[in-house]
């Protein structure tokens, strides 16, 4: 019911048909809309981890930018110090990184809940995003760092003559790849019951300490596997745009992620998703069509709130209920 | 004599200037199902909270089975076997009736840290929900959402989830306020018995005189924070400060 989460037989049967529209896609629509798709389904990995904690815990954290940076940064510091171009080196210290930070900076957040967690995530997001102004000796200030296009399968793909075309291919089915895992790997975990005494949590803090769960304990544990979650995303994302620069890190960011999961509808485990990927089009929809981009997506969020607080998926589900019922 | 499965010694409370639970000393013999009763404010609620956790004491001593626990913490009690309900209800509304309850399960076995296991394909803890709902007459409404049964299903689906975390002491806040007259005895022999064949020790809250006297054996009667009298049913109708104190407007 209004409890996230759905069967695994109905969740199959309508997530097959999408898989393989997915996996069809690239070969019908030209290469640009396939990298968008990729943004999108990047973004979508990003919103998954940071739902764990809205829609399943209950904490709205306004600091995510931090770990899609700290993801992203981890990757071109390997670059730059390391010399390595791997895609799975990169993925591998994108999770470690944004892991470390997401532990570091949960065990300061999960002592407060509501308005106090959320600024608390901010502050300290925003002194990362400092921290990648000031030292540009390190970071690269506000010119970034340069990631070229990586090899992927250690070493067996690599980019041939036009990166357009590598981005659009095998980075594509890459990041299609990585993203159904972090889709089952998520599901299995809000259905665990980690995942049930995580919603316990957000439903009834008091009760739940009275069945056992240590709160602050399992919320800091949900902190950190969403910020793993959304710094995975982070390094995905980086051979995508070529470069990484401290905007990744600023709280507006954040509230892209925020926004992603409640265009889509929190309250659902899809919801995120869709709704990244939906505002990614919409973005770029907005950006080409006007320069007060800004205010378009600002109005749609107004109307998005005001009309369907449930979000896309949300709403859609609602509805699918009501149908049945007066079926 | 059976022996104490819990003793307070001299626990003290205050809130300001008042003194909410008075240099209580309390003790509950392993198996007896026992009546706290009160007046509104006489300490009955502040007494559980201590003992369960939810408030440090500011001072005295609480032993459960021989061995301090004054300050242990509320996960190390439960894991002792002391569990508890609330006055007012307090489920996880928006999960399941039957998830309220598998989740208690899940803790009791300590597998609530599991992340990579599906929760709903352990057939033997579903099974146990199932067999703990039945026992509690909610098992028509197990795939409900919590949030939508009525006043009188949350209230046992509130003593459901503490059981099923198998106590060996169980604290019952009020199990029968604000349900009707008319839904308080089935409550209350769905609850006693349930207590009774779990072998489980009850420390039960009430404030209907008539629910008491019909239910439990042993009454222990607070007034401002101290303990007034303890004694049967009959020594308690007749003790005269209860009577004063209490009793007076009611029938008894």
């Amino acid at each position: 019911m209004s409890a996230p989460g759905v069967a695994p037989r109905r969740v199959l049967a309508w997530s097959a048909p999408v898989l393989a529209a997915l996996i069809v896609l690239p070969f019908l629509v030209p290469a640009w809309q396939t990298v968008l798709l990729s943004y999108g389904l990047v973004f979508a990995i990003a919103a998954l981890g940071f739902n764990l904690l809205l829609g399943y815990t209950g904490l709205l954290s306004f600091g995510h930018s931090a770990y899609f940076g700290a993801g992203a940064y981890a990757v071109a510091f390997i670059v730059k110090y390391a010399g390595l171009e791997s895609m799975e080196v990169f993925l591998l210290g994108g999770v470690v990184v944004s892991g470390i930070v997401a532990a570091l900076f949960g065990v300061l957040c999960v002592r407060y809940t509501r308005i106090f967690f959320g600024i608390l995530t901010m502050a300290l997001s925003q002194v990362l995003w400092s921290l990648a102004y000031k030292f540009f000796w390190v970071t690269g200030g506000s010119d970034g760092l340069r990631v070229p296009t990586p090899t992927l399968l250690g070493g067996l793909v690599r980019m041939g003559a036009d990166k357009q075309d590598f981005l659009s291919g095998p980075y594509y089915f890459y990041v299609l790849a990585v993203f159904v895992i972090a889709v089952a790997v998520m599901w299995v975990i809000v259905h665990s019951p980690f995942g049930k005494a995580l919603q316990a949590i957000r439903d009834n803090e008091t009760r739940a300490e009275f069945v056992g769960v240590q709160v602050w304990h399992y919320r800091w544990v949900a902190f950190v596997i969403s910020g793993i979650f959304t710094g995975l995303a982070g390094a995905l994302w980086v051979p995508l745009n070529g470069l990484t620069t401290p905007d990744i890190l600023h709280w507006t960011f954040s509230g892209k992620i925020v926004f992603f999961t409640v265009l889509g509808g929190f309250q659902t485990f899809f919801g995120p998703v869709i709704g990244a990927v939906i505002y990614n089009y919409l973005e770029n929809w907005a950006v080409g069509y006007t320069v007060y981009w800004q205010m378009v997506l600002g109005v749609v969020l107004v109307v998005l709130v005001l009309a369907l607080p449930a979000g896309i998926v949300g709403t859609v589900k609602r509805m699918s209920v009501r149908a049945a019922k007066a079926a | 004599m059976s022996v104490d499965i819990l003793k307070t010694t001299q626990l003290s409370k205050s809130f300001g200037d008042t003194h909410a639970v008075d240099h209580v000393d309390f003790s509950v013999s392993a198996g007896e199902v026992l009546a706290l009763i009160g007046s509104n404010g006489a300490g009955k609620t502040t007494l559980i909270n201590l003992i369960s956790g939810l408030i440090p004491p500011d001072s005295g001593r609480v032993d459960f089975q021989g061995s301090d626990i004054t300050h242990a913490s509320i996960h190390r009690k439960i894991q002792l076997g002391i569990a508890r309900s609330f006055q007012l209800v307090n489920l996880f509304d928006q999960l399941t009736v039957r998830d309220n309850v598998t989740l208690a399960i899940f803790s009791r076995e300590g597998r609530t840290r599991r992340f990579f296991s599906v929760a709903d394909a352990d057939t033997a803890v579903r099974d146990e929900a199932a067999v703990v709902l039945k026992e509690f007459g909610l098992d028509g409404r197990a795939g409900a959402p919590a949030g939508g049964l009525s006043q009188g299903e949350r209230k046992l689906l509130d003593v459901a989830v503490a059981y099923a975390l198998r106590p060996k002491l169980l604290f019952l806040d009020e199990p029968t306020s604000g349900v009707s007259t008319r839904e308080k005895a089935p409550i209350m022999d769905i609850i006693t018995q349930v207590v009774r064949s779990g072998g489980i020790t009850a420390v039960i809250v009430e404030h209907d005189m008539d629910v008491v006297f019909t239910y439990c054996p042993r009454i222990v009667a607070m007034h401002q924070g101290s303990i007034l009298a303890d004694g049967t049913p009959d020594q308690i109708r007749n003790n005269a400060q209860v009577t004063a104190n209490m009793l007076g407007t009611q029938s008894g």
